[in-house]
């Protein structure tokens, strides 16, 4: 009976240690986002909160020009989105482009050299010019998300020629011959290694899906969604909290997901990142698959797209909420014919950067 | 209220832990003693200060009556009476009653010169309140973290903590806990319905006895654990489910801030076939 009891013990001892192996020590640190009492707050590891903090830091800024000069366009050739900047800005914008998406391979990534700046033999420069109007879009056309910080290159690139978190369609694992692919009940990365479908993105990213999936009566009325569309609602939630560093009630209060009254001014801005995600891939990543090169194309032979994780890799706000476009006011806006008062616009902007203090709670909006 | 006219032998001097002889009484059918007095003192308290806290607030209806802990903010201090303070001395009061209420059975559990089985199984259901309200919040630092006094505002509560991980349901001691909780329930339905199909024979035939009980399971599965053998069962899975319910809360946060499904990576990395 004593071994017995030993053995039981050293058992369950062991099993225990196996259980809570992994643990994290206490106290985390905590944030409360809701009443008191509802549960509504985020826990973090104070040791992930500084290894986050490293990760997101601002590149020094390449000092100002000022806008006077010859323009762009007059002085180079084939300059269709940034002819309107002066020389200097022109080529600051250049200097820290390099700095922010080819660092390693310099100008040459996108010009060969001796062909001259004007042509477009190569690939990356096509794609760069896109990637400058959906940036300057993203500034200008969906400040209900990006406002305040705006975005720049350096949002998502960080120094990469592509950036860390891109996505393709998902064509589905290996399954038993007979067997039809179910596209989920597998570990899904995109949904935070839960079973949920493991592309979330193609039906709201990129298909226009609506994520309602609450009823609206006590008895489901007919034309609901199915229990697996449903999960593809989940299973994008959880990509949001995975690619955000929030839980759930970031921006719900789980008694009523679907109820906008109780849910938290963040979940106004996710709604429009959704749709700004959406025009991204659509208007500007998707056109430029007829010229990538196979190995920039996913096994359905489509360009790598963008999710909430491509900007905010892990942070609630890109770069915590760094503003980004105060030093680089040429990507604030679509590219103008005339871009009067420059340093009136750069004042602007850094008003932007003082409404930042209100973009957790939305008061801005 | 009348008194057996055996129940009187079993009302025995001693046995107290605090009080001496000072409480060792009984009142109508309940014995009294230090713990009995306590018990009372923080249940009256407790519940007039949750009748006043209900007073405080926008609502009588028992379904929406909500007395909020504080906000995080206060930490581990004292917050006002009004904005979490009266949580905070309910807390103390619950306790204060469950606590005693544990060791007025351990009293009468020596008075008898029983085991403390009883006492010893309450406490875990005690356990789990206190591992809640009181040794999370601390291990988390801010007595926030506490669980409100309401009926819907505690299901709200667990359903954004559940949601504060993502997916509960991929917390392993939950997982635990729940199936305790199903086992038991499993177990003692088992148990009684053995009871009542040998006691509660049909007109005419003769109550069963353990042999027909045993039986019965032999031919049915194989096996009977056997009369002591099925209590040891109950007792264990019953505390098994109150301790890794105490388990699975106390883990989430304290330990762990991640989603659970990130928990199960050593799993998916197994070296078998990642």
């Amino acid at each position: 009976m004593k071994t017995l009891t030993t053995k039981l013990f050293a058992t369950v001892g062991l099993g225990t240690a196996l259980l809570l192996g992994g643990c994290e020590m206490p106290p985390p640190e905590s944030t409360q986002w809701g009443y008191r009492g509802t549960g509504m707050e985020g826990l973090y590891n104070p040791d992930r909160l500084d290894e986050l903090a490293a990760d997101n830091v601002m590149p020094e800024a390449i000092p100002a020009v000022p806008a006077v000069g010859p323009k762009a366009k007059d002085i180079y050739q084939n300059v269709q989105v940034l002819g309107d900047l002066s020389v200097g800005e022109f080529t600051r914008l250049m200097a820290a482009i390099t700095q922010w998406v080819s660092p390693e391979e310099g100008c040459n990534y996108c010009h060969v050299a001796g062909e001259g700046f004007a042509a477009d033999t190569l690939y990356t420069k096509k794609v760069a010019r896109v990637m400058i109007q959906m940036t300057q879009n993203a500034n200008e056309n969906w400040s209900q998300h990006v406002g305040g910080a705006g975005v720049t290159c350096y949002t998502c690139h960080r120094g990469n020629n592509v950036p860390e978190y891109v996505w393709n369609i998902n064509p589905g694992h290996k399954v038993a011959g007979g067997m039809k692919n179910q596209m989920q009940n597998v570990s899904s990365v995109a949904a935070g290694l839960a079973s949920l479908p493991v592309d979330p993105f193609t039906p709201y990213l990129l298909d226009d899906r609506n994520g309602r999936h609450a009823g609206t009566t006590a008895l489901r009325d007919e034309g609901g969604v199915s229990l697996k569309e449903s999960e593809w609602g989940y299973s994008l939630m959880m990509h949001f909290s995975s690619a955000l560093g929030v839980n759930c009630t970031y921006c719900h209060n789980s008694r009523a997901f679907f109820s906008w009254e109780e849910s938290s001014p963040q979940r106004v801005r996710a709604w429009h990142g959704i749709r700004m995600v959406r025009e991204m891939n659509n208007e500007y990543v998707d056109p430029t698959t007829d010229w990538l090169p196979p190995h920039r194309l996913g096994k359905l032979g489509d360009a790598q797209k963008v999710n909430c994780e491509t900007c905010h890799q892990g942070a609630y706000k890109p770069l915590l909420g760094a503003n980004m476009i105060k030093d680089y006011p040429n990507l604030a806006k679509l590219a103008q014919p005339e871009p009067e008062a420059p340093a009136d616009e750069a004042e602007e902007m850094s008003e932007a950067a003082g409404g930042m203090a209100d973009m957790t709670t939305g008061g801005d909006q | 209220m009348s008194m057996m006219s055996f129940e009187k032998k079993y009302r025995v001097r001693g046995g107290t832990l605090l009080g001496g002889d000072l409480f060792d009484f009984w009142m109508g059918p309940f014995y009294v003693g230090f713990f009995g007095i306590t018990t009372l003192f923080f249940a009256v308290t407790g519940t007039a200060l949750i009748f006043y806290g209900a007073a405080l607030g926008d609502t009588w209806n028992i379904w929406r009556i909500n007395i909020a802990p504080p906000d995080l903010s206060y930490g581990l201090g004292l917050a006002p009476l009004k904005e979490g303070g009266l949580w905070q001395i309910i807390t103390i009061c619950a306790t204060g009653a469950f606590v005693s209420w544990i060791l007025r059975q351990v009293e009468i559990s020596r008075k008898l010169g029983m085991g403390l089985h009883v006492p010893f199984a309450f406490s875990f259901a005690v356990l789990a309140y206190v591992t809640l309200v009181i040794i999370r919040p601390v291990l988390l630092g801010a007595w926030g973290h506490g669980f409100p006094y309401g009926i819907m505002s505690h299901l709200d509560w667990v359903s954004n903590v559940g949601y504060q991980f993502l997916h509960f349901h991929y917390n392993p001691a939950h997982m635990l806990a729940v199936t305790f909780f199903f086992t038991t329930a499993l177990a003692l339905s088992m148990h009684g319905s053995l009871i009542l199909m040998a006691t509660n024979p049909r007109a005419g035939e003769t109550v069963k006895t353990g042999e027909h009980e045993n039986t019965y399971f032999r031919d049915d599965i194989g096996y009977s654990i056997g009369a002591l053998g099925i209590h040891r069962l109950g007792t264990f899975v019953a505390i098994s489910a109150a301790f890794w319910s105490a388990v699975c809360i106390v883990i989430s946060g304290p330990f762990w801030t991640k989603g659970w499904p990130e928990w199960w990576n050593w799993w998916l990395t197994l070296p078998i076939w990642y």
